[in-house]
């Protein structure tokens, strides 16, 4: 029987069935789901799987690790820009390897649906030295799970597995099979290897150099990287991950008559990529994302004009592929196609009507004529949205916490009235830190929590800092006289203004914490949160 | 048999809702489906769609290519033109008339309905006005699905049942609502012949 499921959380179920005892993770788009599969899944609250929130990708990859260390097979998953939080654990977790299973699963977003820029995980996998696995279907997604933990315990290496919107945000039947037993604890037999002094990390980062051509065998013997070798010697394709759907959707029924490597695991099989290349006139490489392949391609054979892609400008640099540009690319027939008439015009995503976070926006505008414009630094989150019109009141919105940091790099060059704009599960993510550095020196910056008590733009999820906002800038140092609360809504516009002018004023650190939960909470989520602030404060 | 639906609407007016009647309908007559969803930022309020494909062979790309869509079925007019691109020679379009204006400069009514005109196979129902007859606003996606449902190839029973299905938590009467909604926007694409406004 097939079940109807996202790619992500075919993925999610994958992982279960593969023997999973915890997934860590915090909420991004394009991977959320993942993680609330595992989450709402009756199975795995049977098993005992772990699957609570963590603060940021790090603390998450580093419980992963934890665990895997313990002798059980962990998953950790977050969307691209994540992985940059996490790469210092990523990187030496390479270098230690790992004991139990750990497969790292990291969403891209090519074309920027709901990120601040298109990196290509890739880069990261090939960095590390790890393999890397690029699912092209949902079955796919499921199916790799189980080989994931495999290929990572039998290298002892953590192993990438790269999915995309695209693959993440699209429904399909898949077929599930039966779920094997978890690991029972079984500490590493050398675990010199996780402590990395100089001496230990020497020989370990010597035993991963090593293993590389162990990983180009275990590509090259992948069932999942396929090679087909047609009469036809025309045009030769190299389709990974996603790609290979939108390629075949081009040729269809004529298969047969094409010559394709369909790339799912990494380090590249190079022997299968010769044979393609040897056997055909041209090779056209379609990949999503950065193209790292092409590049490749280009270091094995020496540049030429036999070999098309994205650098030759066969297919655009930038942006998520589709069956129309690969068709093009490829040489298949061109429908010309209808333009979106012209009376059409973009309506962008926008803040919910009763936002907390817009009413906070219309206190800070007031006050621009004040303090002069472009002062304000922004963060991730829906808030993000205030750097639109109509309310056009964030100028800067850079990397989970930068808001409150490039506040203080501004102050100290002599920027007055620098503000900061975050989130309260941004706070905890990253911008607890930023804080600290402010307040050991007391810079003059006003920093505004707008606190809604969810991680709200990835869908409301539960955020860490419930409650503990007030207690943990208390316990940073922020003075008590400074660290203000209050209630962003229409009726308090006057008094808000005048408590954020009042802070501007001060010079120091300033932490106004306002509060009112998301719209987009139920009723029973709204009380439930207040019941929670309340025992712990 | 290859069927692509593009589903589109303004984040929040149930176009999923529509796509997961679809699925279930179309996996239940053990026919392949896909369809692409879209979460996160553009949820809200934004411009959101959905691609459905149904098949009895194995499909590939889970986007549409453009010019190959069988129907754009829309809950509002402007959303409705924004994929036009998509749209088969000879595709069918059939959307709600009410608009959803949340910017500023949102065209002209007439201008939109005079443009979904000029594409012969059109179908356009003040489905949320109907929705609103049967006592919740929020069926209007329904009555839009049961306005499509002689285009596409599932039969009305597995749509019935998906729709039954996909509220079963819910009460009796929502289900009975959904499918009297199913059932009203049936008979009124029956009735079509030409939007007056």
């Amino acid at each position: 029987m097939k079940n109807l499921v996202l790619g992500n959380e075919a993925l999610a179920k994958g992982a279960i069935n593969a023997g999973l005892s915890g997934v860590y993770a915090y909420p991004g788009t394009p991977s959320t789901e993942i993680t609330e599969y595992i989450q709402k899944s009756k199975v795995a609250k049977e098993l005992g799987i772990h699957s609570s929130w963590s603060v940021n990708e790090k603390t998450a990859m580093e419980a992963a690790l934890g665990m895997s260390y313990a002798g059980k097979r962990a998953m950790v998953v977050m969307k691209h820009v994540g992985l940059n939080v996490a790469s210092d654990v990523f990187m030496n977790m390479a270098v230690s390897g790992i004991n139990g299973g750990l497969v790292v699963v990291v969403a891209d977003d090519p074309s920027m649906h709901s990120s601040q820029n298109e990196q290509d995980s890739r880069f990261y996998g090939k960095f590390a030295m790890v393999p890397i696995l690029e699912p092209a279907n949902q079955q796919d997604a499921y199916n790799f799970m189980h080989y994931a933990f495999n290929l990572s315990e039998e290298l002892k290496l953590p192993i990438l597995l790269r999915m995309v919107t695209r693959l993440s945000h699209s429904r399909t039947g898949v077929v599930f099979k039966e779920r094997r037993k978890q690991n029972g604890i079984q500490l590493p037999v050398n675990s010199k290897r996780f402590a990395l002094i100089p001496a230990y990390a020497k020989e370990q980062y010597k035993k991963l150099v090593d293993k590389k051509s162990d990983l180009i065998k275990s590509s090259e013997n992948s069932i999942l990287n396929k090679l087909t070798l047609s009469d036809d010697k025309s045009l030769g394709i190299i389709a990974c991950g996603i790609a290979y759907n939108y390629v075949m959707e081009n040729i269809g029924e004529n298969d047969s008559f094409y010559s394709i490597l369909k790339i799912s695991q990494y380090p590249l099989p190079k022997e299968k990529v010769k044979a393609l290349y040897q056997h055909c006139d041209e090779i056209l490489v379609v990949e999503e994302g950065y193209p790292i392949v092409e590049e490749l391609l280009h270091n094995y054979f020496d540049e030429n004009d036999k070999i098309k892609g994205r650098l030759s400008g066969d297919l655009p640099m930038t942006g998520e592929l589709n069956p129309n540009i690969v068709g093009q690319a490829s040489g298949f027939f061109q429908d010309k196609v209808r333009n979106i008439p012209e009376i059409v015009v973009g309506r962008p995503p926008q803040l919910c009507e009763g936002c907390g976070h817009t009413d906070l926006f219309k206190a800070i505008n007031a006050l621009i004529p004040e303090i002069g414009e472009k002062k304000v630094f922004g963060d991730i989150g829906c808030y993000a949205l205030g750097a639109l019109p109509p309310l056009n009141t964030i100028n800067t919105l850079i990397d989970m916490g930068a808001s409150i940091t490039m506040a203080k790099g501004a102050a100290d060059a002599g920027l007055e009235n620098a503000i900061a704009i975050i989130g309260d599960s941004t706070f905890t993510h990253s911008g607890m830190t930023g804080l600290l550095d402010a307040v050991y020196e007391n810079t003059p910056i006003t920093v505004i929590i707008s606190d809604n008590s969810a991680v709200a733009m990835t869908g409301a999820q539960d955020s860490s800092a419930l409650g503990r906002l007030k207690n943990i800038c208390l316990g940073i140092g922020v003075d008590p006289n400074h660290l203000i609360m209050m209630t962003p809504l229409k009726k308090n516009h006057n008094k808000n203004v005048d408590v954020i002018r009042k802070e501007l004023k001060y010079k120091g650190v300033s932490v106004i914490i306002s509060q009112r939960p998301c719209v987009r909470l139920s009723r029973e989520k709204k009380e439930e949160i207040k019941q929670k602030i309340a025992a712990l404060n | 048999m290859h069927t692509n639906i593009i589903l589109s609407g303004v984040g929040g007016q149930g176009i999923l809702t529509i796509a997961t009647v679809l699925d279930t309908a179309a996996l239940s007559q053990n026919l392949y489906i896909k369809q692409s969803e879209v979460h996160g930022m553009s949820q809200r309020g934004g411009a959101v769609q959905s691609h459905v494909r149904i098949s009895d062979s194995e499909i590939f790309s889970d986007l549409i290519p453009l010019g190959k869509a069988d129907i754009i079925l829309s809950v509002e007019p402007m959303e409705l033109l924004r994929y036009i691109p998509y749209l088969k020679k000879g595709g069918w379009l059939v959307t709600d008339s009410n608009a959803f204006v949340n910017i500023v400069n949102y065209p002209e009514k007439h201008d939109l309905f005079k443009q979904i005109k000029s594409h012969k196979n059109h179908i356009i129902l003040n489905a949320t006005e109907e929705a609103k007859k049967l006592g919740n606003s929020k069926v209007a996606n329904i009555i839009l699905l049961g306005a499509t449902s002689s285009l596409i190839p599932l039969s009305e029973e597995s749509i019935l049942n998906a729709i039954k299905k996909l509220f079963n938590h819910k009460s009796e009467k929502i289900i009975k609502l959904n499918i009297e909604a199913f059932e009203t926007g049936k008979q009124l694409a029956k009735g079509f012949t030409e939007f007056v406004y």
